[in-house]
């Protein structure tokens, strides 16, 4: 992964946020209060802006960059978690590429802040039930010598096995926690744009790895 | 979706406008988006900073003023605001006293605030928060995110906000709020849902006969969905709740809240059996407030608080104050 693959993850999201927007604030409605889609839209928009005449020096740059550009445009939750993520992500990446190993490592530091800030843990319905299960296949592909294409991919996967399982939980943190067991059934809108992140993840290390193995 | 409006997006900047220009006794930086004194800090008084979600108008814009908030922070609608914003409102209204938050307890507005505190504390500025949890209808438990904040935040602002016009300190202002926000629970019952004008859809779905107990101030639905049945039946089960969490006694301040689309004469007829049945059981209303302070769109439906006073607290709620949605006494 380098600065340009780095920014192309974030165009990504950005595109897919744009793409489900109304989906995520749908889902945000049964249990939250309406606005998951519109306030992610508002911050990738803001970070593809943010980005597009900066110059970094680092993957992590422009991964810091966003996260920063993410906690002063989004608001709510999300905001600061997935700012925070960001950031944490991009401060463990300050090399100009990045391997799997590398990523993996950036991507555990990622949870870590959500975790820390979110006070969350796996099972209680929150994005964190997405990025644990497509960290630990990341990892596991890359503990095995895969490249990033295919553990992004497998992490890809494991998110959206995760998103699919947050509908059976009860909410424990966050607004849809006021609704006790009434948020059984529901699909966690955090979880399912955690999911778009891992997808947007593949789709840039994926096919840059297919185009880099047909070479 | 039927709204006066000219364009979704624009909606809060619109109204900031609108505010800036109706309230000269207001500055509004449109910019860092926040709503302070037109005087600038009080010297030598703790500044009183509050924010959240926008669409609970007059909360917390309208209580900027002499006697109760030095700036408010309205972040998109029922979307917290971001740190900038709370930290150049923190730091536009500290004169060396230190600054209070008022914040209440949804994870997105601690969070938000936080992250401003932090930022200020590397400043040198002083902050402390109070984080209001008042609302009933949530247990608080390792099962959720905690009480909401929902009507004692007006109470809090309006008390804490008088303590620091007479000269507290940081620390003895942040008590203050935290004593009102311990004393104070709040129940709330919607009749319709509301609709955020981004995403154009209510937020839940209530039949003809049914309301929704225990809701939020955001749309988000309640705990339990009921009859519709008489005002002082929805109230009794309303003071129930907030009994069964605090036994009410003595001398209380209530406030009869409508959620944005409760006509006037309705909430009449709840503050009616909300007396009735405070004074079944025992409880004088001293101090009280009717009409639309926290509201949530044009939800239809109220919110009732209860705070049980002490003779500082009724000296303190009775300290004049100059805002645009609350004023007496000077």
């Amino acid at each position: 992964m380098d600065t340009d693959l780095a920014r192309t993850w974030v165009q990504a999201i950005a595109a897919a946020v744009d793409q489900h927007k109304d989906h995520l604030t749908q889902l945000d409605s049964a249990i939250g209060d309406a606005d998951h889609g519109t306030n992610m839209h508002r911050g990738f928009s803001a970070a593809v802006t943010a980005l597009a005449d900066y110059e970094p020096g680092t993957v992590g740059a422009v991964l810091v960059k966003t996260g920063t550009t993410l906690i002063s445009t989004v608001g709510g939750a999300s905001g600061p978690l997935y700012g925070g993520a960001f950031r944490a992500i991009g401060k463990a990446l300050d090399t100009t590429t990045a391997d799997a190993p590398q990523v993996a490592a950036a991507l555990a530091a990622g949870l870590a802040s959500i975790e820390k800030l979110g006070a969350a843990a796996p099972g209680d319905k929150t994005m964190i039930d997405a990025y644990a299960p497509a960290l630990a296949a990341f990892r596991q592909q890359a503990d095995a010598g895969a490249d990033l294409g295919a553990a992004a991919v497998a992490a890809a996967d494991a998110a959206e096995e995760g998103m699919r399982a947050t509908a059976p939980m009860q909410a424990r943190k966050g607004r849809a926690s006021y609704l006790g067991a009434r948020s059984i059934g529901h699909q966690d809108p955090g979880a399912t744009s955690t999911a778009l992140v891992f997808r947007a993840l593949a789709e840039t290390l994926g096919s840059r790895a297919e185009s880099l193995g047909a070479r | 979706m039927k709204k006066l409006i000219n364009s979704p997006d624009e909606v809060l900047t619109d109204a900031l406008v609108g505010v800036a220009a109706a309230h000269p006794s207001l500055t509004v930086n449109p910019s860092d988006r926040y709503i302070a004194r037109a005087g600038g800090p009080t010297p030598g008084k703790v500044g009183l900073v509050s924010g959240g979600g926008s669409g609970h108008e007059p909360l917390h814009g309208g209580f900027v003023g002499y006697g109760m908030l030095d700036a408010a922070c309205p972040g998109e609608v029922f979307t917290s605001p971001v740190p900038d914003q709370i930290l150049a409102a923190t730091r536009a209204v500290d004169s060396g006293a230190g600054v209070l938050h008022i914040v209440k307890n949804y994870t997105g507005d601690v969070l938000n605030f936080q992250m401003a505190a932090d930022l200020a504390a590397d400043d040198g500025v002083r902050v402390e928060g109070v984080v209001v949890n008042d609302d009933v209808a949530v247990e608080n438990s390792t099962w959720t995110a905690g009480r909401r904040g929902t009507g004692a935040t007006v109470f809090v602002e309006k008390i804490a906000g008088a303590a620091a016009e007479f000269g507290a300190d940081l620390g003895t202002t942040a008590a203050l709020g935290q004593e009102v926000n311990d004393r104070s629970r709040s129940f709330g019952v919607a009749l319709t849902p509301c609709t955020v004008p981004a995403s154009g859809k209510p937020g839940f779905q209530l039949g003809e006969d049914e309301v929704e107990l225990g809701v939020g101030i955001h749309g988000e639905p309640g705990r339990a969905r009921g009859r519709l049945t008489s005002a002082r039946e929805i109230v009794g089960v309303a003071l129930d709740a907030i009994h069964a969490d605090m036994p009410l006694s003595g001398d209380v301040l209530v406030m009869v809240n409508g959620l944005g689309g409760t006509p006037l004469i309705e909430l009449y007829v709840v503050y009616a059996a909300v007396a009735e049945w405070l004074a079944g059981h025992g409880v004088w209303i001293t101090r009280n407030l009717v009409g639309n302070y926290v509201t949530s769109l044009e939800m239809a439906g109220c919110t009732i608080t209860v705070c049980r006073l002490t003779p500082q607290l009724t000296q303190l709620w009775d300290a004049p104050v100059v805002t645009p949605a609350l004023r007496w006494g000077r």
